[in-house]
């Protein structure tokens, strides 16, 4: 399998990207997780994070929240160099983590309260704002449960809310549909991208589910910590001959290992 | 989940991590959620409450005839023995409490709590000392509580002596909680931190003035008196001692003080994303 460039590094127009990764190196010790990466997405954009368990996408999830410091290359936020400028970086930007990162012990509210003081809201804005994103997601009515009793979709949308509440310009999503029953991940999969629609939000969505694409979303196709094409979905089944998304995540997300024990099966 | 009616797109976050209005509200929401995880675990106050009690109510009194107490400053007569351990007492309460609240910082990093806070666009080192706040903050009440209790039990400092050992609880309670924020940076997983507990917490209690003044320690081993010396815990409960009679110990104040920056230095580099620990190893709950 050869290394694809990247279709549409970054994106055309005056308009910065909402977030452009240039030549991000990062090990854990000697092992290597991400090599060399480069991509961008365009502002007011979904970018689909494909590859399978191990890529790396968590690992890039952390250097784009600054939970881990970039050892090599940097990433900015809408012209805003997270290692540089963290406060302006962090500030743009709403994320829902892979693992559940909700306290249990306290209420919705609570939750999102804490949330809101961790941005500086005042008092009447972080009011203001729990009702509108708990309207939005559906969840008003569970205010004051705790959140220990809520679905694990239910908790999902409340996390979703959270991410929301201080009016990001960009989601960042880590596979926020696994663990979840088909239709609590259809709905927040519809959510999102209405979201994108109505709001103008840029979304960097991380997953191995397929079904969550959009041929019309952007891709940035991660293997084994190498981005193997990024540019929009189509262009990236166009440059890598395939006729499905799918397909093309099977052809550039799949480890090289595998491949190449199946393409010497008769 | 709806969204049919469009809202309208601010160009700008609402997030401001900006002026000291937005930096009190940060500190006071920590402060909040840190008071309410501690009201939700309901055990963990009485715990904290029963531990110092049970050392006030049966050892004090088993041993108060054996372990007798000569006049030592700041005492100025002979004292009963459950008067003399209740600031170590005091210290105890700091100590556990300071370690507890690693140990909830290690679950938090471990569940991923821990990333709400770090996330924040306030600086790394101000969301820590925020949390180190709160957590000495809850640590205090107990504190009082604790005395509060003691009163009844005899232990009667004079009145303003709880007033002025209010600083020195809260400088004691900060060193102590940057100590255990700094091992909650080393400390990898949750199962770690039970060799903390056996390594840190009972040797920094008992290898210090909080039981026995240093005097009889010197008397029964001068190596553990040399210990006892170096032992950070003793001069936060020198310090606590002191200022519940009113007085100021200044060289437990230095080495309190002293120690206090140098832990919390070291727990503010170890959770800097650019320097830290952190991002030596892979992300608890992600793939990679």
């Amino acid at each position: 399998m050869e290394h694809m460039e990247h279709i549409h590094p970054f994106p055309g127009g005056n308009e910065p990207a909402a977030i452009a990764v240039q030549g991000v190196s990062h090990s854990y010790g000697r092992h290597p997780a991400l090599k060399d990466v480069n991509f961008s997405v365009p502002a007011g954009s979904i970018a689909m994070l494909l590859g399978l368990n191990g890529a790396g996408k968590t690992t890039l999830f952390s250097l784009i929240s600054r939970l881990f410091g970039i050892q090599k290359g940097s990433i900015s936020i809408f012209n805003h160099d997270i290692a540089r400028e963290p406060r302006e970086a962090l500030r743009r930007i709403g994320i829902v983590f892979q693992s559940r990162t909700l306290d249990l012990d306290l209420s919705v509210k609570q939750n999102l309260a804490y949330h809101a003081a961790l941005h500086g809201l005042s008092h009447a804005q972080t009011k203001q704002r729990i009702e509108a994103v708990l309207h939005t997601v559906e969840m008003e009515t569970r205010l004051k449960d705790k959140v220990r009793s809520l679905s694990g979709g239910q908790m999902r949308r409340v996390e979703i809310a959270r991410a929301l509440l201080h009016e990001p310009r960009l989601l960042l999503l880590d596979e926020p549909t696994v663990g979840l029953d088909i239709q609590s991940r259809a709905s927040i999969v519809a959510f999102i991208r209405k979201l994108v629609a109505n709001q103008g939000i840029s979304v960097l969505w991380a997953t191995h589910l397929i079904d969550e694409v959009d041929v019309r979303d952007h891709g940035v196709m991660l293997r084994q910590g190498v981005v193997t094409a990024a540019g929009p979905l189509q262009a990236i089944m166009t440059h890598a001959g395939t006729l499905t998304v799918e397909e093309a995540f099977n052809k550039l997300c799949r480890k090289v290992e595998l491949q190449e024990v199946l393409s010497h099966e008769p | 989940m709806s969204l049919d009616t469009p809202q309208v797109t601010t160009p700008e976050p609402l997030s401001r991590p900006y002026g000291i209005g937005p930096y009190l509200t940060c500190m006071k929401g920590i402060l909040i959620r840190e008071a309410l995880r501690f009201l939700h675990q309901r055990e963990r106050f009485i715990s904290s409450l029963v531990r110092p009690l049970v050392w006030l109510f049966i050892f004090a009194a088993g041993f108060r005839q054996v372990l007798g107490v000569s006049i030592v400053p700041p005492y100025k007569t002979y004292v009963l023995y459950e008067i003399y351990i209740t600031p170590g007492l005091a210290g105890m309460i700091l100590l556990f409490s300071g370690m507890q609240s690693s140990l909830s910082m290690v679950y938090d990093r471990e569940m991923g709590n821990m990333r709400t806070l770090l996330i924040s666009p306030f600086p790394r080192w101000y969301l820590l000392v925020s949390k180190l706040l709160a957590g000495v903050a809850v640590s205090l009440a107990q504190v009082y509580v604790f005395l509060g209790i003691a009163w009844f039990w005899g232990v009667k400092p004079p009145p303003f002596g709880y007033i002025a050992v209010l600083p020195a609880l809260l400088l004691a309670g900060l060193m102590l909680g940057s100590l255990g924020m700094l091992l909650s940076s080393i400390i990898k997983q949750l199962e770690n931190f039970a060799g903390i507990m056996n390594f840190v917490i009972f040797p920094m209690y008992f290898a210090s003035s909080a039981l026995y003044p240093l005097w009889r320690i010197q008397e029964a081993s001068p190596l553990l008196y040399k210990i006892c010396q170096a032992n950070p815990f003793t001069y936060a409960v020198e310090l606590i001692r002191f200022a519940f009679y009113g007085q100021l110990h200044m060289t437990s104040l230095l080495v309190v003080a002293g120690c206090t920056i140098v832990f919390l230095t070291g727990a503010v580099i170890a959770y800097d994303p650019s320097r830290g620990l952190m991002s030596r190893k892979p992300a608890a709950g992600g793939n990679s």
